[in-house]
């Protein structure tokens, strides 16, 4: 992973120093709740429900033990000992007091980490592919990529008051697991019949009120432009992006009212008088980046566990752990594990500093002293021995962390909601538990097979329900919470939007109705068909007579 | 006389700004004065000769406007209504590389210290501080950083060019 070096260190340092200055110019009157609100925000603390949030970033999903171990500390000493991994590879505090803030900030800057920019009307944390590095499918190793886009936008002068927020996903494989399509930008790296990379860009998509796909507006942008590019759009956005009406203030609806052909046009304009130019990242930079990301010093193996072959053969749970939690490495002998954050009775995302620890021992044991945060709110080891898995399976269970449910009905991707998030409409991780609770049989789970279940509690979208196999919205009708199901939503590279199925249904109904649609599938379902591809098959239909016949 | 910030220190400011001023009648005579790009585009014979004018920018203006009058102007004004409107960033770094702009480049309106430093890059060198503001106080906003990481106006090469090629790497994995 990127290791610090003096100038990085020196940014994050006078961070602290101005952000600290500012919380005591706040709390001595000097700053008014107006002044100090974007300030804050843009070092990730909200006032929320109950206490302020703060939310800090983990670039591009990539945290080292040292830093996990200094979360799991942070979790203990100004928090109630646990935090909460979100949907774009952050973690979230609960109840710290504002005047502990930045103590807290400069604690994170023991371990090279930061909460800039992580919240406010800026160029947020970049997302990407939390098996980087190591996925089969990999064309181009995103993550130096991501690094020089951390470096660019943190802290870029010209973009700090954007009309609304902006988010960044960048991927370097053929298959999708960043969700580029639902974002400002996402940037996909790819090689041209030469060898040469290049970025596939993609502008204008997000969830939130108005769930737009993105626009592709460049199909090859050649890789040393990247900043340049992203310089252009940033600027034709921040130029002439809504800021009469927060909700039409991001950049999706600047790309619908200009048309995208209109917006591309402008951004190429500007583009042409950037490319080239200081901006352009030579390749003796990408090189250093790059540098930074070498594969950690693994074995030379010459063929695949036995030992490991036996252990599935032997033991079912484990051999059913390992169909959904372990995915295959690019290197003979490996693995790539998810550490699942989704066991019943536990909000998901959620993680003790007691675990934390001990994820952190178990990742140095096992994993090179390096784990990754994905976007569904779970956390990978990336470079785990075959021969080790059925041990580290063992010592994960301990720590209740290998629930075998990684892809399934029961990983649900789920906001904070009413219960904390002070924008929320209604509740959503005890809707969550009472769906996990509903589908407790693991061979039932695992027969109905990939499905993904995402859910929200308002409609600014944080638990993607838009793009959820079945996506939830909690919504307020006259002051109690209901809940608004949609079906045939995806993420990937053919992202698609849920579409709603009807009227919305009280909190209590909705694990019926999650059993109803799931009753549907398995009815209609053809051999080796996944629950979407049913839905996309047989249309909404089927689906609703079933639900709206008994529920209503 | 209000006081501004200019070139990193308390200044007295000569100029006088009409940004209501919508024909040469509005426009003060025998004072540096800043007018409206509209009353500008209108009338910008008779003030160029008239010389000691600056013009003053609200956020939507297009700076290109001024392509053909940076190497003359001596002061343009850029307004923020709201320090929340981040468009004026993008017209200064414009006015700078793109239009070569280098007179005075002020921020006007809702200016505060800890916009200071980023304006500063962006090409800004004069600052019309909030009236209920301390200029003295706010020039430390100047010193927030010692520099980042992004290209701008004062600062054209981004860090990856400053950086020093010899500088050591040192990676995860020893």
């Amino acid at each position: 992973m990127y290791r610090y070096e003096d100038f990085d260190r020196s940014i994050v340092a006078q961070r602290v120093v101005q952000f600290r200055d500012q919380t005591r110019r706040f709390l001595a009157g000097e700053l008014t709740e107006d002044e100090f609100r974007p300030l804050r925000l843009q070092n990730g603390l909200y006032i929320q429900k109950h206490a302020p949030m703060l939310r800090v970033a983990i670039p591009y999903g990539v945290l080292s033990t040292l830093q996990l171990r200094k979360l799991a500390h942070i979790a203990r000493t100004y928090d109630r000992g646990y935090g909460h991994f979100t949907t774009r590879q952050n973690i979230q505090f609960n109840w710290p007091r504002l005047e502990d803030v930045p103590e807290i900030l400069a604690e994170l800057a023991e371990v090279d980490m930061h909460a800039i920019q992580t919240s406010g009307n800026c160029v947020r944390n970049t997302t990407s592919d939390p098996f980087a590095g190591v996925a089969a499918d990999e064309v181009v190793d995103p993550r130096p990529w991501c690094e020089l886009v951390r470096q660019w936008s943190t802290l870029h002068p010209e973009f700090a008051f954007l009309p609304r927020k902006f988010k960044i996903a960048i991927t370097g494989a053929t298959g999708d697991r960043t969700a580029i399509l639902v974002h400002d930008i996402g940037a996909q790296a790819v090689r041209d019949a030469a060898g040469n990379v290049g970025f596939r860009v993609a502008v204008g998509g997000g969830q939130g009120r108005t769930p737009i796909i993105g626009h592709v507006i460049r199909e090859f942008l050649p890789a040393a432009e990247i900043l340049n590019y992203f310089d252009a759009i940033l600027r034709v956005y921040n130029r002439h992006g809504r800021r009469d009406n927060k909700y039409k203030a991001r950049i999706k609806i600047l790309v619908k009212e200009m048309t995208p052909a209109a917006f591309t046009h402008r951004v190429e304009q500007e583009w042409a008088r950037l490319c080239g130019g200081p901006g352009t990242v030579p390749p003796e930079e990408i090189e250093r980046l790059a540098s930074h990301f070498t594969d950690p010093p693994r074995q030379d193996l010459p063929r695949a566990s036995l030992a490991y072959r036996a252990a599935l053969a032997d033991s079912r749970p484990f051999s059913q752990w390992a169909s959904r939690n372990v995915r295959p490495h690019k290197r003979t002998g490996y693995a790539i594990v998810t550490l699942s954050l989704k066991k019943t009775g536990v909000p998901p995302g959620d993680v003790t500093a007691a675990q934390m620890d001990a994820i952190a021992d178990l990742a140095d044991r096992h994993s090179f002293g390096e784990l990754r945060v994905t976007h569904e709110q779970n956390l990978v080891f990336t470079d785990v021995l075959q021969s080790e898995l059925y041990t580290l399976w063992t010592r994960l269970k301990a720590q209740e962390l290998a629930t075998p449910n990684i892809g399934l009905l029961t990983d649900i991707i789920c906001c904070p909601g009413g219960d904390f998030c002070s924008l929320a409409n209604a509740k959503s991780i005890p809707i969550a538990d009472a769906i996990q609770r509903r589908f407790d049989d693991l061979d039932f789970l695992h027969d109905i097979g990939e499905i993904e279940i995402n859910m929200s509690g308002c409609m600014n979208a944080c638990g993607h329900h838009h793009v959820g196999h079945i996506g939830i919205l909690g919504v307020d009708k006259n002051g109690s919470e209901w809940y608004q199901v949609s079906l045939g939503g995806s993420q990937g590279l053919q992202a698609s939007l849920g579409k709603v199925i009807g009227p919305s249904f009280a909190a209590a109904e909705v694990p019926d109705v999650i059993a109803q649609l799931i009753d549907v599938y398995i009815d209609l379902r053809h051999p080796d068909e996944v629950f979407v591809d049913t839905v996309r098959r047989a249309g909404l239909d089927p689906f609703k007579e079933r639900v709206y016949a008994t529920a209503h | 006389m209000p006081r501004l910030i200019k070139d990193g220190a308390v200044a007295v400011d000569r100029w006088t700004l009409a940004p209501d001023a919508y024909s040469l009648t509005d426009v003060p005579e025998c004072v540096p004065v800043a007018v409206p790009l509209a009353l500008w585009l209108a009338e910008r014979g008779v003030l160029r000769a008239r010389g000691n004018v600056g013009v003053i920018l609200a956020p939507d203006d297009d700076p290109s406007a001024l392509a053909e009058d940076t190497a003359t102007l001596p002061l343009i004004a850029i307004d923020f209504p709201q320090f929340t409107d981040g468009r004026g960033y993008s017209t200064a770094r414009l006015l700078r590389e793109r239009y070569r702009f280098e007179g005075e480049l002020r921020a006007i309106g809702d200016v505060l210290r800890d916009q200071l430093y980023l304006m500063a890059e962006c090409g800004f060198d004069a600052f019309a501080l909030r009236e209920d503001r301390d200029p003295e106080d706010a020039l430390r906003g100047l010193r927030d950083f010692s520099g980042l990481y992004a290209a701008t106006a004062r600062t054209p090469q981004p860090w990856f060019r400053r950086r020093k090629a010899s500088s050591p790497i040192e990676t995860f994995y020893p």
